[in-house]
């Protein structure tokens, strides 16, 4: 499939006298196919937003490659831009004029037809409201007119960043349904949230981003399947017979751990072998669940910010990938 | 073309740019209605009433002198002179000559156009600059302030295209505004002179004179627009352009008067900025030095001056303007929009 959206090596250093040099992405890779939902995640400061603004010509790159619809960016963005809809961190609007106002503007500056305004509105649930003061809107309906606005082009390339910010369950599931719709009519959609449950159920796939470099990219359920630690419950139709299974399972080189109704097993390639060693031993199964991992328990392995009772993670505190090659946490931020 | 377009929509549509406008305009409706008020048109009956108050008037004198003269007699025979008091010689207590109380004196206030319209077009284009400085620096600085400006951009790559038409729809409205604007006070003063003064000797010289010196008051405003502009896109908000400004003032103009006046630097106003607007606007302004002295050819003693001209005036507006949008156009092309 044709890549839509490619990065390689971007870096971008800022530079403080006081504070000294921070690496805010540090030879970051990305690659999105077309028709995709691509889901782009990392903790806080972990350069995101910076990638975002960098590929929409926001930022000057202090170094890598980037090519959206195939041409060089930021040289060809003048080119592309028409093709690109976009929202980067919280929605900002002038808070004086209407929303119809607000996308009429948009549209006028890029020579979209203004019967387009009127079918963004209704897309995103403001047809109704979209004669008042943005002033007096709630922080999901920003949200909602800042994807009308990303939406307005009708772009090949949808970039939206936190787009479930302020939006209510209703509004939620709304989004998570607009976002398969456009995927389906063919836009790629790159999405960076921290609604990882949503991301999950949105995306067919994801690149995970910490202290500035990739740390893990690919299908979700590729992503899954890498962290998935092979572990099955069982649970036998006698709990009697439980030292006798835990006995075969050990023999046979499966990490077991005896639970006073069932058995935890580790390093189970196909759960079918289990089934297998079982019946060899006269004993039959009630229950053989593999373990799902989901991606929140992945990205909190992957970028080492699940919280520690008693400690105060740093914002800058998550794992840093590549020089020795060996992931681990570290404190990065300014000096880092 | 679209992008000009929207933006000069933009301009007219902001709730700042109508107010600021309304605001210039009420404040050049009272000065006009406050000359209209104060002045009157010159007819027979005020000429006679003037004739008849400057007559009082020497009467009045003719009395008082006649009564100083009989009480200097009266000291004097008294033997209880005062030198201080009264002349040696009490006869040379005479009044006036009639012919030196003029009726002029006593005439009501009139709006002669040739006299006296020149003297209003500094206001006007104090005004249109200042709406023009104000509603300049807003158009952009509440766009970055809003984050209207990163919207656009995502839409219009091109950082010095977006700047630069921003800059021309700004100066096309403000050029409707003033070049309107001083129609309007050109008409409006006609007619208060035509109701409330006179009209006399307006020759084409002195239309000319007046339109180049409206010209020069439209250009004045443009200046002061585009460095608001430049001013408030250097610093991403309305505030820089504003707090800049009263910088300037206070520290650049009060504290470097007061410096200057401290020093004894000869012609100080030279360093000043309103010296310059004045002579853009009157074409020279004379500064003179009474601390120097330069004989005349008749003995007397004359002031040591410096002209300031319209030409001078020109070249500093322009080098100023000029290097802060160059500025405010490398700003937007090199910094990062954060």
């Amino acid at each position: 499939m044709p890549a839509v959206l490619e990065i390689e090596g971007l870096r971008k250093t800022y530079k403080s006298r006081r504070r000294g040099t921070r690496n805010a992405l540090d030879g970051f890779d990305m690659r999105v196919e077309a028709g995709q939902v691509h889901g782009f995640l990392g903790p806080n400061g972990s350069g995101k937003t910076t990638t975002l603004r960098t590929l929409l010509g926001l930022i000057r790159p202090d170094g890598g490659r980037m090519t959206i619809l195939g041409h060089e960016v930021p040289a060809a963005l003048p080119e592309v831009a028409g093709q690109i809809g976009a929202i980067v961190e919280s929605p900002q609007f002038f808070p004086h004029f209407t929303a119809r106002d607000t996308l009429s503007l948009l549209a006028g500056a890029g020579e979209v037809p203004a019967t387009r305004v009127d079918e963004v509105l209704e897309l995103v649930g403001l047809r109704d409201r979209a004669g008042e003061r943005v002033k007096t809107y709630s922080l999901g309906m920003k949200q909602r007119l800042a994807v009308a606005s990303a939406l307005l082009k009708n772009p090949r390339l949808l970039i939206l960043d936190e787009p479930a910010n302020g939006l209510d369950p209703g509004g939620i599931r709304e989004m998570r349904s607009l976002m398969r719709d456009l995927a389906e009519s063919g836009m790629t959609v790159v999405l960076s949230s921290h609604i990882l449950g949503e991301i999950q159920l949105i995306c067919d796939s994801v690149t995970i981003i910490s202290l500035g470099r990739r740390v893990a990219f690919g299908p979700v359920e590729e992503v899954l399947a890498q962290h998935s630690s092979g572990a099955v419950r069982v649970r036998l139709e006698a709990v009697t017979d439980l030292p006798t299974a835990a006995e075969a399972l050990t023999r046979a080189g499966i990490r077991v751990t005896g639970q006073p109704d069932h058995l935890m097993l580790a390093g189970v390639d196909k759960p079918a072998t289990v089934t297998r060693l079982l019946a060899e031993q006269g004993l039959y199964v009630s229950e053989l669940a593999p373990i799902a991992v989901d991606l929140e328990s992945v990205f909190l392995e992957l970028t080492a910010t699940a919280p520690v009772p008693g400690q105060h993670r740093q914002v800058d505190q998550s794992t840093k990938v590549g020089g020795a090659g060996q992931p681990g946490t570290t404190g990065g931020g300014w000096g880092a | 073309m679209s992008l000009y377009r929207t933006e000069l929509r933009r301009l007219v549509k902001r709730r700042f740019t109508r107010w600021t406008t309304v605001l210039g305009l009420l404040v050049l409706a009272a000065v006009v209605a406050g000359v209209f008020f104060t002045n009157q048109k010159i007819d027979a009956a005020a000429r006679a009433q003037a004739e008849r108050s400057a007559e009082a008037q020497w009467q009045r004198d003719v009395q008082s002198a006649e009564q100083y003269r009989a009480e200097c007699e009266r000291v004097k025979a008294g033997g209880t002179d005062d030198p201080k008091q009264f002349p040696e010689d009490c006869s040379a207590i005479t009044p006036p000559p009639r012919e030196a109380i003029a009726a002029a004196w006593f005439m009501p206030a009139t709006f002669d156009f040739r006299e006296s319209f020149g003297d209003t077009l500094l206001p006007l284009a104090a005004i249109l600059a200042l709406v023009g400085f104000i509603v300049g620096a807003s158009f952009v600085g509440a766009e970055w302030n809003t984050g209207g400006m990163m919207n656009l951009l995502l839409w219009r790559p091109k950082r010095l295209t977006v700047l630069l038409t921003k800059l021309a729809a700004l100066l096309t409205g403000l050029l409707a505004l003033a070049v309107t604007t001083t129609a309007l006070w050109f008409g409006s003063f006609w007619l208060v002179a035509t109701l409330r003064g006179s009209t006399a000797k307006v020759t084409s010289g002195v239309w000319q004179s007046f339109a180049l010196t409206g010209l020069r008051g439209v250009a004045l405003a443009v200046v002061a627009t585009v460095v608001g502009f430049a001013l408030a896109s250097l610093g991403r908000h309305t505030a820089m352009a504003l707090g800049g400004v009263v910088a300037l003032m206070v520290v650049g103009q009060f504290g470097l008067a007061i410096l200057l006046d401290l020093a004894g630097v000869k012609f100080a106003e030279a360093w000043l900025l309103p010296t310059y607007g004045a002579a853009w606007m009157r074409k020279t302004v004379t500064l003179e030095n009474w601390e120097s002295c330069e004989a005349t050819y008749f003995g007397s003693c004359e002031p040591e001056k410096l002209v300031i001209t319209w030409q001078q005036s020109s070249v500093l507006l322009g080098v100023g303007m000029a290097v802060l949008l160059v500025a405010a156009l490398w700003a937007m092309r090199r910094r990062d929009v954060a």
